[in-house]
């Protein structure tokens, strides 16, 4: 392997981890989703609103680490689907965005909008975040209407190298089933993980135990979805790649992906079987309370994967259904050989990151958060 | 094939300063608070006197409403590069990407995770830990500050690069000249400085509130003090890097000196204008008079001096830009219609390169290369249709560089004021200065607004300077959906002012005491 293309593999792989770190980190979010459901009384809510509220910012700022890695190493993936998908992404934006404030606010003499209004909005971060990331996240296997024209940058009235075919800019997207699976999988994992999280956090019977029939709830629907998406991506045509760059379309492409590259299909497989059985053992013991670490890891791993999965063994990860040459993959469109072994420079630091959140997470969560927390905390929302 | 239409551009331009403007109102704040508590809460952890506790945490609490403000806004900035500058973004992102990635890799998740424990540790992890963490939050928040303000000098003046005509766009070959710019350090430091000018003025301004209502007294006092010995330093400090700031934009973007001077005729030994009114019938091709009324600063030829470092420095007009001149060490600069000669052939021989290479010709690809190289550094010029394209919104530059700079002597003076009479024992009976400072809250956002409207709109029309205009940058959507986005953004970030400011005002009035 030439060092380009080893650089290339490399931070396709960090921005799986992150693709996978975010997935997981989600279930913020999917505790948002249940803020008026799974906890009755308004101490019950500022309960949940307390503990998701110490974590929030974990998930915004994978979100944006995310964001901001994908354009320092892929920028074509950056400026195509950003720039054509407008209206996905917009709304994803904005989504986060009532996110930020609502936490800090939503207790505070004088916001003007009331305690409800602030909710809500998590709540409905807690809904299209989840729902809309997995739809995006799906057309990298099922494929979006684009071209790319490089030469278009010497055509002076018309410059722009990426172009949308579709003028629904995106929202196209929610008319492709695959697409709706994976994005109903990711809200209702969302939403798994975070009674998990409940059940692991939470001091307080009630809500533990209503989180332990919600997980169930979740849960099914989860597993449902992801199979369904799972089952129609592997039985389908993928995006292949020719040695020469043409894309073609290859019958059980990533089917094909998961056997060629075992140690990717092996890990895959765990993951998926990490997941449930953190699902599984929660719902069948009451006094199981990791489950959330089981499927946490599980989750990373199975979306670090199944990101990789996109990418690697010559498959566009981001291709275009109505022009296949205008495809994106890891060779076409990501950044110079220098740029990536810049940034690579700086990703050694990553595992001190890793070690000081590590660090600051244990610092705060040595027991269980109960009413009595909140209560003495001058800081509680 | 549809064509860029001047709505679009000028729709994309107004959401991106719209949301640009809206983070900068936050911003700023959080780094000048940032330091303030910081420092209080080391005075709190070396003498142990509770009052520092109480006062650090005081500010700790508007710090956090700010903080949650600044990055909700930020997160619409960064994705905005891609969603509505999608060329830009495939044009530069081999250079521009990176500092937005070890941003958010080494920066944001330092603050993000550290917040956590100054918020909420306070009971449950060491003092020394704690004041560590709200050290590192301050950090994390100057570095993020660092790495965009880096990508931003870069824009200004694109260094460290070479353009690829294979992959149609600009690769970095240098990472250390970019980040290591003097351009980029500077603007580092005047920016960071701005916010802890504004922080100061906050402090200051808030606690002569409570010095006038008779509350807090002791808190008031301690805040004050600290808040005015800060300010001071960080407005001479920020006086000097805006020399620096004043230098490089000679240097490097005399287009923006001349319009931030309202100079339309360069001169040899200029002066400054200290204080002007603009004649809004100038143009740079009629006789008009530049002003109708205007004053020089009374010290002579300063502008060629501080531009230059040469009191008898030529320092080129609006005019002479246009048409072309001569430097005093000698260098030619071509007119504007010399450059767009040549930055179309650069676009030409970029066509060209790309068909040679395509039908494999080899040796008439290198060939065309040699011309793209030769004329690669007017390339955006290419792109512009007539000299006035060439020429920023002069009025709104130049007067925003005035305010800039009158109000940051004005905030020297303040806080000159206040530290005095604090030192005099006297400061509760002054109150016009106190009213004064309670005022100046308000100047402080506008100085540092008006900071980047001279550095953006007196940049335009380049998103990179010289290689990319706006109009070859934005993304290919209708105007209708950035219209609709823009108003989106608007009203929502428009209803989280009006509540930040609420919050703010009455966690102000509910004082340090009661928590
Ligand atoms: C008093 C003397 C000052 C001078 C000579 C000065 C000079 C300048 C110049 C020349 C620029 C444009 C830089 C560029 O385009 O690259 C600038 C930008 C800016 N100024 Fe000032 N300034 C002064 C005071 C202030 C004050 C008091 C504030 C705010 C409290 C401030 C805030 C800013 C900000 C935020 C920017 C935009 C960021 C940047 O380009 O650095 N300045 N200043």
């Amino acid at each position: 392997m030439t060092t380009y293309a080893f650089f290339q593999h490399y931070w396709w792989f960090l921005i799986s981890l992150l693709g996978g770190l975010l997935t997981f980190l989600l279930f913020i979010q999917g505790g948002q989703s249940m803020l008026f459901s799974l906890s009755k009384t308004e101490d019950e809510k500022r309960l949940l609103v307390n503990v998701l509220g110490r974590k929030w910012e974990y998930t915004f700022t994978t979100l944006v680490t995310f964001g901001g890695a994908f354009f320092a190493s892929f920028p074509l993936f950056y400026s195509t689907s950003f720039g054509g998908a407008y209206w996905v992404w917009v709304i994803i934006l904005f989504a986060f965005t009532i996110q930020a404030f609502s936490y800090e606010f939503q207790s505070k003499p004088g916001n003007v909008y009331g305690k409800t209004t602030y909710r809500s909005l998590l709540f409905i971060n807690g809904l299209l975040g989840t729902f809309l990331l997995g739809v995006a996240v799906a057309t990298f296997f099922t494929g979006s209407d684009f071209t790319v024209g490089k030469d278009n940058i010497t055509n002076i009235a018309s410059p722009v190298i990426s172009r949308w075919g579709s003028g629904w800019h995106g929202l196209e997207a929610l008319l492709c089933p695959r697409n709706l699976f994976l994005g109903l999988a990711i809200f209702f994992l969302a939403r798994t993980q975070a009674t998990l999280f409940f059940i692991n956090r939470l001091k307080h019977e009630v809500l533990e135990n209503r989180s332990h029939k919600y997980l169930l709830y979740n849960a099914i629907p989860f597993v449902v979805f992801f199979l369904a998406f799972l089952i129609s991506i592997f039985l389908s045509e993928g995006f292949a790649v020719q040695d020469n760059g043409a894309v073609y379309m290859e019958k059980y492409k990533y089917l094909h992906n998961l056997i060629e590259m075992p140690v990717v299909g092996i890990l895959f497989l765990l993951g998926v079987l990490t997941v449930l059985y953190g699902i599984i053992a929660s719902i069948l013991k009451q006094s199981f309370k990791k489950g959330i670490w089981f499927s946490g890891v599980g989750t990373v791993v199975t979306v670090t994967m199944l990101l990789l999965i996109a990418g690697y063994n010559n498959t566009s990860f981001y291709p275009s259904s109505s022009d296949l040459q205008s495809s994106l993959t890891i060779f076409n469109a990501s950044s110079s050989e220098f740029t990536l072994k810049a940034m690579s420079w700086a990703s050694i630091l990553v595992p001190i990151v890793a070690g000081y959140i590590f660090i600051a997470w244990r610092a705060l969560e040595k027991k269980k958060t109960d009413m009595d927390d909140i209560n003495s905390d001058s800081h509680a929302y | 094939m549809e064509l860029l239409d001047v709505s679009l551009i000028n729709w994309s331009r107004g959401q991106f300063a719209l949301t640009a403007m809206y983070h900068w109102i936050f911003v700023p704040l959080t780094l000048g608070v940032g330091v303030v508590m910081a420092i209080m809460e080391t005075l709190y952890y070396k003498t142990g006197k509770e009052e520092w506790k109480k006062a650090t945490k005081f500010w700790m609490t508007l710090f956090g409403v700010n903080f949650a403000c600044g990055v909700a806004t930020g997160i619409i900035l960064e994705f905005q590069f891609g969603t509505n500058w999608s060329n830009y973004s495939w044009f530069v992102g081999d250079i521009f990407g990176a500092p937005l990635a070890i941003e958010g890799m080494l920066a944001f998740f330092l603050e993000a995770t550290f917040i956590s424990i100054m918020f909420f540790g306070w009971k449950k992890v060491s003092k020394g830990f704690h004041l560590a963490s709200t050290w590192l939050v301050m950090l994390g928040a100057t570095f993020s500050a660092l790495w965009i303000l880096v990508a931003n000098a870069w824009m200004q003046h694109p260094i460290g690069m070479e353009f690829n005509p294979d992959t149609a766009r600009n690769e970095m070959v240098s990472f250390w000249s970019i980040l290591l710019s003097p351009i980029a350090l500077n603007k580092f430091f005047h920016t960071v400085l701005s916010g802890w000018v504004l922080g100061a003025l906050f402090v200051v301004g808030v606690s002569s509130w409570f010095i006038l209502k008779k509350r807090e007294l002791d808190f008031a006092l301690r805040s004050i003090k600290i808040g005015a010995i800060f300010g001071f330093i960080s407005t001479i400090l920020i006086i000097a890097t805006g020399d620096g700031s004043a230098y490089h934009v000679a240097q490097k973007q005399p287009m923006k000196l001349a319009a931030m001077e309202g100079l339309y005729e360069g001169k040899a030994g200029a002066n400054i204008v200290a204080m002007g009114l603009l004649n809004p019938d100038k143009q740079y091709d009629n006789e008009e008079e530049t002003f109708i009324v205007k004053m020089d600063v009374p010290v002579p030829k300063l502008l060629s001096l501080l531009g230059y470092r040469d009191g008898d420095a030529f320092v080129p007009g609006i005019k002479d830009i246009i048409h072309g001149y001569t430097l005093s060490d000698g260098t030619e600069v071509s007119s504007f219609a010399e450059k767009q000669v040549s930055g179309k052939k650069a676009i030409q021989a970029l066509n060209d390169y790309r068909e040679a290479k395509a039908t494999g010709n080899d040796s008439l690809a290198v060939a065309h290369k040699a011309v793209l190289d030769e004329h690669f550094a007017n390339f955006g010029y290419g792109y512009l249709e007539k000299p006035a394209d060439l020429i920023p919104n002069v009025a709104l530059v130049f007067y925003s560089f005035h305010i800039m700079v009158a109000l940051g002597m004005l905030f020297l003076v303040i806080f000159m004021a206040v530290w005095f009479f604090h030192w005099k024992k006297k400061l509760e009976n002054v109150r016009w200065l106190l009213w004064g400072s309670l005022f100046s809250i308000p100047l402080g956002y506008l100085a540092t607004q008006l900071g980047w409207v001279v550095a953006e709109v007196g940049r335009q029309p380049w998103a990179i300077q010289d290689v990319l205009p706006v109009q070859a940058a934005v993304s290919s959507i209708s105007t209708g959906s950035v219209q609709l986005t823009f108003f989106l953004f608007l009203a929502l970030f428009t209803a989280l002012l009006i509540a930040e400011i609420r919050i703010m005002v009455k966690q102000i009035q509910k004082g340090p005491g009661n928590e």
